[in-house]
């Protein structure tokens, strides 16, 4: 440090426009990191609705496909003995899947994490089975696919059918449940419990009247955005055997029955040659995509509802 | 005072002690109602009051109620009293390898204000805590010796710790309202121990009796969270009292609270000493002193240094530690 500097005050300090630059350039490219993400989503968005445009009616919501692309085009529709073509069935039975895949992953995910997070003891045990649920949750997909095929469809011979989609679906989301649940559970203030205790409440009246309720939100949350993945998942149903082409719903009093969802279908429209259906893949996604837009806004508008404590 | 008086004291009561002791408990009672005006001419009279104070110490100490005390870790003081609803003997705490209280030896009387204080980290607030084993909460606490309730043990196998949280109810330092209306606050104790009948008419003496209900008689649906600190605090004492606790502990309850909401909590808990039992811990000795019967001092290290009528702690403390602590030396 020099030592002349009495009574001086040095405002140039090129030094400082220097580092300011910097900041300039790292924000510059900050900024543009961003930016990738959301440009190439605005970009896919755009085309699959430019792509879809004209074949997005709600006959495509309500018939069954066909494997005919000419019985798609919305101008046909009045001159076939068909009747028009849709994704029906494949969108009742996403529409299954999901219910089905709700319930199982309540009860697995949410009941699991209250037994780690409330009682079990802090062992290495608990330890060792926190970290593989963790673990757990970057496993691919197809991997579950084939574990749900050997165990599912094949061992306990459920066919390809609703139940072994929805119990494949759970196994693939059930470690992001349990984490995100821990999450919301272990958010619960110590505070409250204690609240409870001291009034002479037992453990179970405490988890049931006080944190749970507390908990409920994030774990809600949790789920739907959970949920909102798997019926996005195409690997693990084409593993354990939906169908492609389905003309009717699939019915929920065979559990063994066949069925058929909308990225099984979009996965199906998208290989075949016929240049149209690339349109038809495309309204396919619109409807996926708005189901699953759906949800997430549920997911937030729960959040929002329940979130006192902000 | 200086330390050649205190020194001669502390020789004294451990000669007198040791001579052995009569049953005075009648006595003490004349002796005590002088006791002011004795220990008020200590100061100026020297030595001799001294010996007069000392000579009613042993006499005091003579007093047994219930369960013995050893002799080695009992603090200065009179530490049991006649009307003991809870006696601490020879209490060890551990969280994990550290000890947080070492060999309490002391009594609660009933119906009155017992005053717990001392400096941060002396283990007051675990020995508030153990009574109603809180502590069995952590993992990591573990409890050696015993504590009496009514003369059993707690520390016992056959003990609830739920069934003991029904008769010793718990105030908390942070208002900790339950996110739910006020109404199912006070009502929650009731519906988990199903003391359910008539809930609506004992949340409305509990809030009488915490003195909340005035204030807040036409939100009894809007959520606890709404009020005040100080509303929520005494929320959460109707919340405590509403399924008629014995005994109620309350852990600093007013140091989160301005100075008019500590005032009000401080009448409530005078007032509330007419029909409970309360163990109160406070920071704050000029609180200490002005709502409690008996104090005890805790002193680093998890030590219970002395415990006696809370006049004759602030006035005239046996230990020199406990008189530095108290006109703010030291903590």
């Amino acid at each position: 440090m020099s030592t002349d500097t009495d009574g001086e005050f040095d405002f140039g300090g090129s030094a400082i426009e220097r580092k300011r630059l910097y900041g300039k350039v790292f924000l510059g490219l900050c900024v543009s990191a961003a930016m990738v993400g959301i440009v190439a989503l605005i970009a896919l968005l755009a085309d699959v609705i430019y792509e879809s445009w004209g074949w997005l009616t709600w006959e495509f919501l309500t018939y069954p496909p066909s494997q005919v692309a000419d019985h798609f085009v919305p101008e046909n529709y009045g001159d076939l003995d068909t009747g028009p073509a849709g994704m029906y069935p494949a969108i009742v039975g996403s529409i299954y899947l999901i219910v089905l895949t709700a319930i199982f992953t309540l009860f697995l995910g949410v009941g699991a994490a209250i037994y780690l997070e409330e009682y079990a003891p802090d062992t290495r045990l608990t330890r060792f089975i926190e970290a593989n649920i963790t673990n757990l949750a970057g496993v691919p997909s197809i991997v579950y696919g084939l574990l749900g095929l050997a165990m599912f469809v094949r061992a306990l011979q459920t066919g390809a059918s609703l139940i072994a989609g929805a119990l494949t679906l759970t196994l693939l989301i059930l470690p992001i449940v349990i984490v995100s649940s821990q999450e919301s559970l272990r958010a619960v203030p110590d505070s409250m419990r204690q609240a409870s205790y001291g009034t002479g409440a037992t453990k179970w009246q405490t988890i049931r009247n006080v944190v749970l309720p507390e908990a409920v939100p994030g774990i809600m949350t949790g789920i739907i955005l959970s949920l909102s993945r798997a019926i996005g998942e195409t690997a693990p149903i084409l593993m354990v055997g939906a169908a492609v082409s389905m003309f009717t719903p699939p019915d929920l009093t065979s559990p063994t029955g066949a069925f058929s969802a909308m990225p099984m279908m979009i996965f199906e429209w998208a290989s075949q040659p016929d240049a149209a259906f690339q349109h038809i893949a495309a309204a396919g996604i619109v409807v996926l995509l708005t189901i699953l837009l759906l949800m997430n806004a549920a997911a937030v508008l729960i959040r929002n509802k329940y979130d006192r404590r902000a | 005072m200086s330390d050649e008086t205190s020194d001669r004291r502390t020789g004294l009561r451990s000669t007198l002690a040791s001579v052995g002791s009569e049953r005075g408990r009648f006595a003490i009672g004349n002796l005590l109602s002088t006791n002011t005006e004795t220990t008020g001419m200590t100061a100026n009279s020297g030595s001799e009051a001294a010996e007069t104070t000392a000579a009613e110490r042993t006499t005091d100490v003579g007093a047994d109620s219930g369960a013995e005390m050893s002799a080695a870790d009992r603090p200065l003081g009179s530490p049991q009293v006649d009307n003991a609803i809870i006696e601490s003997r020879d209490l060890d705490v551990f969280y994990g390898d550290t000890q947080a209280l070492q060999g309490i030896n002391m009594d609660i009387p009933e119906k009155q204000v017992t005053a717990l204080i001392g400096p941060s980290g002396c283990g007051k607030s675990t020995f508030l805590r153990s009574i109603n084993r809180m502590n069995d909460l952590i993992d990591v606490a573990r409890v050696e010796g015993e504590l009496h309730f009514h003369g059993k043990n707690i520390y016992d196998e056959d003990v609830d710790p739920v069934a003991l949280r029904r008769k010793i109810g718990m105030v908390f330092q942070k208002p900790n309202p339950f996110p739910k209306s006020i109404f199912d606050n006070v009502a929650y104790g009731l519906r988990v121990q199903g003391k359910d009948d008539d809930i609506e008419e004992q949340v409305y003496t509990a809030l009488e009796r915490a003195a909340l209900l005035d204030e807040v008689e036409d939100q009894l649906d809007e959520s606890g969270l709404d009020l005040s600190g100080g509303q929520q605090q005494r929320l959460c004492i109707a919340r405590a009292i509403a399924t008629d606790p014995e005994v109620i502990l309350m852990d600093e309850p007013a140091s989160a609270l301005d100075p008019v909401a500590t005032s009000k909590i401080e009448d409530l808990v005078e007032e509330l000493a007419q029909e409970y039992t309360v163990a109160i811990v406070t920071h704050n000795m000029q609180q200490a002193a002005r709502i409690s019967d008996k104090t005890a001092v805790f002193l680093t290290g998890g030590n219970l240094v002395e415990f006696d009528d809370t006049n004759r702690i602030f006035e005239n403390p046996e230990s020199d530690r406990v008189e530095d602590y108290i006109t703010g030396k030291f903590g």
